[in-house]
């Protein structure tokens, strides 16, 4: 292979777009169809990694498609976060869609080619959003997401999801065009230029509260993060397929989501001018509050997918405080949450999916007793809430430690509580679902029983292709605790120059 | 002073009766005649502007120096034109107007517009109301 | 020939349009009327190449010298607009054959086309003028035949709509007139580059300024600019689709281009904004036509109506950008004259579509059509992102601009109206949206197939052209700066 990293770039972003066609025009041959969706995610993994070796080699990457408007460019180049998250959803992406395989079927779902079609594209709008060089053509992926994830969200086309759809889109939709678009052009009007530069673009000497007003419209504006109380898209979305929730909303669309927060924070706003704005703090406190709040609320949830985006939510939090805290160590902390947290909630997601499939069980309360019939699955299941909370041997434990170094370096020790708080509650509403599972009879054995099924009982486990998936996944988590190395070290690159 | 300037009185006088029963008539004929002596009184503010003390109307002869401005009457006569076109659109309007309603006041048209409206909706069952 | 382009782009549709009358087949007048309008548009980007490469381009009709005959003076204002016009007029006129077809009686078909060239001819004699009074007589033919046109609607209400508009148009042209009297009065010159080097001398005596109003309410009336748009919604909603279409993506913009002609080169910015609460003014009435005019349109239930209303709001941001009266806002008005004839002509020509098919336009009747008529869906989907502002679209564009002659200017709280005002489009737009490819479709339009390709290759083109000039800017961007920077520069007061 002879073609040049800028080719590759390119092939990330177009590849995913393009192979649309191919999956439309092999629509009738569902082997087929899959078979092209992984190739070519197999092909786009491929591009990312090359493009890794290309930046730890040191090498410059810059592509520049147009010009839109006078010095408002559409172009791409590679930075160390952005590798990091291209890298996450790439690999993922391809695990998704061999779950997909063995979901979408096992669940009849109707439209799949649609299904497979749209989330392609949004993979390729994903790509665009990693790889932005500027804000304007992050700005522009990050709308196209939002479209092309729409269709997915209403899938179904019942009533419930079509108003879900539509609280998806309005929401997401009002805060980028209101909030995030007037702060690019403040941005833009203020300091000249919306590049992505190590250290910010605004002048030391800028006016500290138009730029602490910039700010606050960028951390609401990015609806995608999830800060309260722009929240409410996100339990809203889960009436997706399963492996929509997994990959869009436990990874994909909310990452892009803290992804462009810690690329705002990091690359426009630099971290020194970050320290001494005057919104700073006012944000963090909203942040912390809304991990606080959506950890009481993932409490309260009996539907497990809510359940799961709500401490979705909070965890988006985390990344968000990471970066507001504006030290080195809470961006690291941030970054390597992106991608820890990504592979613990994306396994939830998929056994609350392989749980649905299998015994078409939703609520949390039906869960007792599961893990005699899906040992694999809980099993799984226990080890990612591991993750998510943070404890070893999993990935989780290693960002949530530097997370909560960066609070203490910066002498924040309201959110080292909130955090502390957080992960307690994290125990309390992850944890009991194994448990229960393995250790507590089903409370709706006796009716079971009257009715002589004894199907709970019976080892039933998830289709083949979801185990592949959730084992995949699974693993993953742990072996991030062991070589954690290359994550650190591209999280630690991004505030090198 | 009040009298040297009485050409514009009358034109302001008409242009307010004009606009007065365009608004204020609810009879589509008697909208149009407003409408007319609305703009015959713009016609006449031209006329009366061209006028010049002591001159003659614009025809070449010998010993005579002065003439009233003659740009503004023929200004005028395309406005004529203009308005003629108007009235007569107007009035067809009308005709058609009577045809499809069997009446020329506002009220009642207004009133089977609104009907229409309703029974329009009844046929439509939304089933799916926003 | 190339001389006389400037009197070419009046006469060509001019005498096109009597010679419809002995044409007898109505196809053949389609045709005709076709290669007249496109002819139209030949000779407007010529004189715009023309504008662009050696500047001004002044053309005196019979050879009367200037301020005595009537002078044809074509800068990069006017220049972009004229392309604007003969461009819709002749994408709109390509669908008109199949459309009329099923709308208009047979025996009225050549009257529907020579009242068209007869507009047109209007429409486009009104923007290359450079004599006042000229102004007056070709916007009375361009809108007494709009009348006419708006009264071929189907239903009776087309009628009562046409009759409302005629007599506020009449109000609103006599308005003019009377404002040009008094300026003729006060300088004895009809010409407007004439009356721009004149009026200063007299500018504050109160003719002037009674001139001045009475001009900008007349033009008001005829853009329909918030309170004053009360007959619009029924004009358009009533009116044959084509007429629709055709009034809706250029009549308004000519009304538009009048008011900066009259206040930045004929009575001058420094005049229209210093001496009167013009921007106060001006920017109040367009943000509450911007809500007043999305609100209604949320709340309607025929579809031509919603858009109609939609008309009003985005009325109300051109506006808005002009009041601002910098490079930037003024680049931002005319981009949105621009990009609002490419969404509103692509609406409403495929609402036009819609209309063959079905026979109307009520919002349920949408039902399942995003299956059904795959293609014209997609096209109101797409011009409807772009009347958002969705990236990647000429909305945004003009969008962008806007904003950042507000912020320029340090109107925050404008700036964010506006763009709460365009969530409201979401609104409008998604409720169509989701209705069309969300919900099964009515057992009585079971049958219904895509719209013929009459329709689709138009309305196609300019989903197109909405895609390309919101990704390639260089061109409307271009031209837009240089003629706002030519109009500012005019008055010497061009603000950074």
């Amino acid at each position: 292979m002879s073609l040049s990293l800028e080719v590759m770039l390119q092939m990330c972003i177009v590849l995913p777009l393009l192979a649309t066609i191919p999956i439309a025009l092999t629509g009738h041959k569902p082997n087929l169809r899959e078979a092209v969706s992984i190739g070519m995610g197999l092909v786009v993994l491929y591009c990312v990694i090359k493009l890794y070796h290309g930046i730890s080699q040191g090498e410059n990457i810059n592509v520049f498609w147009w010009e839109l408007m006078p010095g408002l460019k559409i172009s791409f180049s590679i930075e160390p976060l952005g590798i990091l998250f291209a890298l996450l959803t790439s690999f993922l992406w391809i695990i998704t869609t061999i779950y997909s395989i063995g979901y979408m079927r096992c669940h009849h779902e109707k439209n799949q080619t649609r299904f497979y079609s749209y989330f392609s594209v949004a993979i390729g709008t994903v790509m665009g959003v990693a790889f932005a060089a500027n804000l304007f053509t992050l700005f522009i992926f990050y709308e196209l997401l939002t479209l092309s994830t729409y269709p997915l969200v209403s899938h179904s086309g019942t009533e419930n999801a079509k108003k879900a759809g539509r609280i998806y889109l309005g929401l997401l939709l009002s805060t980028s065009i209101v909030f995030f678009l007037l702060a690019i052009i403040c941005t833009w009007l203020v300091a000249g230029t919306l590049d992505f530069t190590v250290g910010g673009v605004f002048d030391p000497s800028v006016n500290k509260l138009l730029a602490g007003g910039v700010l606050v419209l960028f951390i609401f504006g990015i609806g995608k993060a999830a800060i309260m109380p722009f929240h409410l898209w996100l339990p809203a979305a889960m009436v997706a397929p399963t492996p929509v929730s997994a990959l869009l909303h436990a990874v994909a669309v909310v990452k892009a989501g803290v992804f462009a927060v810690l690329k705002v924070c990091v690359l426009i706003f630099g971290l020194d001018l970050l320290a001494i704005l005057p919104s700073t703090q006012f944000l963090l406190y909203i942040v912390g509050l809304t991990v606080f709040i959506a950890s009481i609320i993932a409490m309260r949830q009996d539907n497990l997918k809510a359940r799961l985006a709500y401490s979705t939510i909070s965890q988006l939090g985390y990344v968000t405080i990471g970066a507001l805290i504006a030290t080195s160590s809470g961006v690291i902390g941030s970054a390597m949450h992106i991608v820890m947290h990504a592979f613990g909630k994306i396994t939830l997601f998929f056994c609350a999916g392989a749980i649905l499939v299998t015994t078409q069980k939703s609520n949390v309360s039906e869960m007792h007793g599961l893990g005699k019939q899906m040992p694999l699955t809980m099993a799984a299941f226990f080890i990612a809430s591991l993750s998510i909370i943070g404890v070893p041997p999993t990935g989780g434990s290693w960002s949530k430690w530097y997370l909560l170094l960066g609070t203490v370096e910066s002498e924040q020790f309201i959110l080292m509580i909130v955090l502390l708080f957080s992960s307690l509650m994290n125990i309390a509403y992850l944890l009991p679902i194994p448990f229960n599972a393995f250790f507590s009879h089903s409370l709706s054995h006796q009716q079971l029983d009257s009715r002589n099924t004894l199907s709970t009982f019976q080892f039933k486990e998830a289709p083949p292709a979801v185990l592949i998936a959730i084992g995949i996944t699974t693993v993953s988590c742990l072996l991030l605790f062991i070589y954690p190395q290359p994550i650190f070290d591209l999280a630690r690159s991004i505030l090198e120059p | 002073m009040l009298m040297g300037l009485f050409n514009y009185w009358i034109v302001v006088v008409l242009m307010m009766i004009g606009l007065y029963i365009v608004i204020a008539h609810g009879n589509l004929i008697k909208k149009i005649v407003g409408l007319t002596i609305f703009q015959t009184s713009v016609f006449i503010f031209y006329i009366s502007m061209a006028k010049v003390d002591g001159g003659t109307a614009p025809i070449l002869m010998a010993n005579v120096s002065q003439y009233a401005n003659p740009l503004p009457h023929v200004l005028i006569l395309t406005a004529i034109v203009v308005g003629i076109a108007t009235t007569a659109l107007a009035l067809a309007l009308t005709i058609r107007i009577k045809e499809a309603y069997n009446s020329i006041e506002e009220e009642s048209i207004q009133q089977q517009n609104k009907k229409q409206a309703s029974v329009r909706d009844e046929l439509d069952p939304r089933n799916d109301p926003y | 020939m190339l001389a006389h382009l400037p009197i070419l782009q009046v006469i060509v549709p001019l005498i096109g349009a009597p010679v419809c009358v002995l044409l007898s087949r109505a196809r053949l007048v389609w045709l005709f009327a076709l290669i007249v309008s496109g002819l139209s548009f030949i000779v407007s980007a010529l004189l715009l190449q023309q504008v662009l490469m050696s500047g001004t381009v002044i053309y005196e009709l019979g050879g009367w010298d200037a301020p005595w005959g009537i002078e044809y003076r074509i800068d990069k204002l006017n220049g972009f607009l004229l392309l604007i016009i003969s461009a819709m007029s002749t994408l709109v006129l390509f669908a008109a054959q199949t459309s009329i077809n099923k709308e208009i009686p047979a025996e009225k078909h050549t009257h529907f086309y020579i009242l068209y060239l007869l507009s047109l001819t209007g429409m486009l004699g009104v923007v290359v003028t450079g004599d006042a009074f000229n102004v007056f007589v070709f916007l009375e033919i361009s809108s007494l035949s709009s009348y006419a046109l708006i009264a071929l609607g189907k239903d009776r209400r087309a009628l009562w709509a046409a009759y409302q508009y005629l007599i506020l148009g009449t109000i609103g042209a006599t308005f003019i007139l009377i404002g040009i009297g008094l300026m003729y009065q006060m300088t004895g010159t009809l010409n407007m580059a004439d009356l721009a080097a004149r009026l200063p001398e007299v500018a504050q005596t109160k003719t002037v300024f009674t001139a001045f109003a009475f001009v900008i309410t007349g033009i008001c009336l005829k853009l329909a600019l918030f309170p004053l748009h009360l007959w619009l919604p029924n004009a358009y909603t009533y009116a044959p689709s084509i007429v629709t279409a055709f009034l809706a993506a250029t009549a308004t913009k000519v009304a538009f281009y009048l008011l900066i002609r009259f206040t930045y080169s004929v009575f001058g910015g420094s005049f229209s904004f210093t001496t009167l609460p013009l921007q106060f003014l001006f920017m109040t009435l367009g943000l509450l036509g911007i809500f007043v005019g999305s609100i209604a349109a949320i709340y309607q239930t025929n579809v031509k109506q919603i858009f109609a209303y939609s008309s009003i709001a985005q009325i109300g941001y051109m506006v808005i950008g002009f009041s601002i009266s910098s490079v930037t806002g003024l680049t931002a008005a005319l981009l949105h004259i621009f990009n609002h004839a490419l969404m509103k002509g692509a609406l409403f020509l495929a609402l036009g579509a819609v209309m063959y098919r079905i026979g109307s336009v009520q919002i349920n009747q949408f039902q399942g059509l995003g299956q059904q008529m795959p293609l014209t869906m997609a096209a109101i989907l797409v011009a409807g992102l772009s009347l958002i502002g969705m990236p990647l679209t000429v909305g945004f564009v003009s969008k962008w601009y806007l904003l950042s002659a507000l912020i320029e200017k340090g109107w925050w709280p404008v700036a964010l109206l506006i763009l709460i005002g365009s969530l409201l489009t979401l609104v409008y737009v998604w409720k169509i949206v989701e209705i069309a490819y969300f919900k099964p479709s009515l057992s009585t339009n079971s049958t219904v197939i895509e719209a013929p390709l009459a329709f689709l290759i138009p309305i196609w083109l300019l989903v197109i052209a909405n895609i390309y000039f919101g990704v390639d800017t260089r061109l409307s961007v271009e031209v837009a700066h240089a003629a706002s920077e030519s109009l500012l520069q005019a008055q010497g007061q061009v603000r950074p």
